[in-house]
């Protein structure tokens, strides 16, 4: 099992090196070297999760015990946060064997792909505070390039703008990372949580370094006054990539990274909570209201990432179990459903060439696989039973009713109508619509884009059918983990 | 104390140029020095007065050591900003081809 928990990190690292050589041998050797590597890698993920180890597993780089050597951490959280990554990794690289075909120099953006994937597994499993700040960069520095894969004059400019923001995001996780370290004189998060128990008079310190950390990972994962990047960056990617944007990237390395710190390292009180809370709920309703007014399709679903992360982040800042269990549970149906709605907007741009909604119609004749699944992604993102979006919105609705908080619950709700309206918008506008003669004899997108689509939406269908037993024995253990807070830390520092 | 206000202002000073410059270059330039601010922050936290190099030499010794941690951090984090610069750098070039300018407020084809 220990081997297993290197494999995350080392093979995707090692596909981003060796594929320029070894995939030149075969004809489409890139594209099924990916496809094994990512599949493979879902299969361990798959592996862990059904025969669980003994949690938590504590891996120490080069045998160098927990306060001093850099550890790994796989516990049901980082378990849970792996099955995601690398299950949508994977269908999105199964899309990108047909999508990629437009652009040039497809090796180049495997690489960059797998490069991106170490990265995110990195993030998940490390725990120690500047290792996961390095893997942090690893996915920075690759989805820049990625963003502006296209180089055209759009795609660039966003691309320097989400750098700008990105590397200023960076350098205040890392003067953070300094304070504390001057603080604790140790980088292992496990070894921090208990120095930051024992002394009584860092309060002051330790806000300023949540106000730090606030605004890095704020950034990172685009909460609203942090949010001017996402709706550029995301929509000029190439869409397999936007579909990794959004579906695991600001949730990897900003909420995934925000709250393991905040509860495991930092122990959450109610100053942060109220704050994160407020955060989430501001996301959630400015997210959804600037993406009413959005014609293009791809520009329409950035904004609601945006206001979904709201979503993810009031349910874990909580902080009670329902809450976080609901927060988590909401984050993998985004990055579920958001991927699949991004790989459609993808196709539909594939096939027609535009992804202004003003201009298209019909499709739902002449693209019907990506009509039913983007259909299947419209219906769970708005919440409709029994699509898995709609369980885990349930799930945070209700916590925010039990902690006492109305507002913010009638907020969710009212957030949720709209996405229903917004999303109604889309499929009437893309594929119900008749316009004549336009985009009839249009072809469906190509087999492995196809493919690819249908698995995602049957994973929204499965999950939302059984919910029940998904949620008792991966989410509940999961957020369990974080609601522990720093105590669990603690206790793993002791053995 | 005083040499941590200076290196706070000398990275505010990166801060400043990277939002407000309007030059692309110039943007890339308080990058960098924002970046080594940031190194230098790492550096004085492990730094002790009048210590010496942390080298073990057979006998140990009542010798006062500065912290090499941080020291080996700052080459991470140094190589890290190295290939975010040549990133940059990379994509301004881009930008000139495209747009034939490097002033930010002229490089806006994208809403919002």
């Amino acid at each position: 099992m220990m081997n297993l928990l290197v494999i995350f990190v080392a093979l995707p690292l090692f596909a981003a090196f060796a594929l320029p050589v070894i995939g030149r041998l075969l004809r489409r050797g890139f594209d099924i070297l990916s496809v094994i590597v990512t599949a493979s890698l879902s299969a361990c993920a798959l592996y862990i999760i059904f025969n669980p180890p003994v949690f938590p597993l504590v891996y120490s780089m080069g045998s160098w015990q927990a306060p001093f050597g850099i550890t790994w951490l796989l516990d049901p959280l980082s378990a849970f946060m792996l099955i995601a990554v690398n299950v949508i990794t994977f269908f999105v690289t199964v899309y990108s064997v047909n999508y990629m075909e437009q652009y040039t120099g497809k090796w180049k953006y495997y690489c960059l792909l797998m490069l991106m994937l170490a990265g995110l597994n990195g993030v998940v499993l490390s725990a120690d505070i500047f290792n996961l700040y390095v893997f942090l960069e690893i996915v920075a520095i690759s989805s820049y390039a990625l963003v502006a894969f296209g180089t055209e004059a759009e795609e660039v400019e966003a691309s320097f703008k989400y750098m700008i923001l990105g590397s200023i995001a960076s350098a205040f996780i890392l003067i953070g990372i300094g304070f504390l370290y001057a603080k604790t004189s140790t980088l292992n998060m496990f070894d921090m949580a208990d120095a930051l128990s024992k002394s009584a008079l860092n309060s002051r310190l330790l806000i300023f370094v949540s106000a730090l950390f606030i605004t890095g990972f704020g950034l990172k994962s685009a909460l609203v006054p942090f949010h001017a990047w996402l709706p550029d960056a995301h929509p000029s990617a190439p869409a397999p990539i936007s579909a990794m944007l959004s579906g695991l990237v600001i949730k990897t390395i900003g909420i995934y990274a925000l709250a393991r710190i905040f509860f495991n390292v930092f122990g959450i009180n109610s100053v942060t909570s109220e704050l994160l809370l407020a955060l989430g709920g501001v996301s959630m309703f400015v997210g959804v209201i600037l993406a009413i007014g959005q014609w293009d399709f791809k520009r329409l679903l950035a904004y609601h990432s945006i206001s979904q992360i709201g979503y993810v982040v009031c349910g874990i800042a909580l902080g009670t179990p329902l809450g976080i269990a609901g927060g988590i549970f909401h984050l993998l149906n985004h990055s579920v459903f958001k991927s699949l709605l991004f790989l459609n907007a993808g196709s539909v741009e594939y096939a027609t060439g535009t992804r202004d909604l003003k201009k298209s119609g019909n499709l739902q004749e002449s693209m019907p696989h990506t009509s039913w699944t983007s259909l299947v992604a419209s219906l769970s993102i708005a919440g409709v039973p029994p699509f898995c979006g709609f369980w885990s919105k349930l799930v945070i609705i209700i916590a925010l009713f039990q902690a006492n908080r109305p507002f913010y619950a009638a907020l969710a709700i009212l957030v949720g109508l709209i996405t229903l309206g917004s999303f109604l918008k889309i499929q009437k506008y893309v594929f119900y619509r008749k316009i004549k003669e336009k985009f009839l004899r249009i072809k469906e997108a190509p087999v492995f884009m196809r493919l690819s689509m249908m698995g995602l939406a049957v994973l929204c269908l499965v999950i939302g059918i059984f919910f029940k037993p998904f949620f008792g024995k991966i989410i509940m253990p999961a957020a369990e983990t974080l609601r522990a807070g720093r105590e669990y830390f603690i206790m793993i520092l002791g053995g | 104390m005083i040499i941590f206000i200076m290196d706070i202002a000398l990275f505010l000073t990166g801060f400043y140029a990277l939002l407000m410059k309007r030059n692309l270059i110039k943007k890339v330039i308080g990058f960098g020095i924002m970046e080594y601010a940031v190194n230098l922050f790492l550096i004085l936290v492990g730094y002790r007065k009048g210590a010496e190099a942390p080298i073990l030499s057979g006998k140990i010794t009542d010798v006062l050591f500065v912290d090499p941690l941080p020291q080996a951090l700052i080459l991470t984090s140094i190589v890290i900003g190295l290939g975010v610069t040549a990133l940059m750098v990379a994509l301004c070039i881009r930008l000139y081809q495209r747009y034939g300018t490097f002033d930010i407020a002229e490089i806006r084809r994208l809403r919002g």
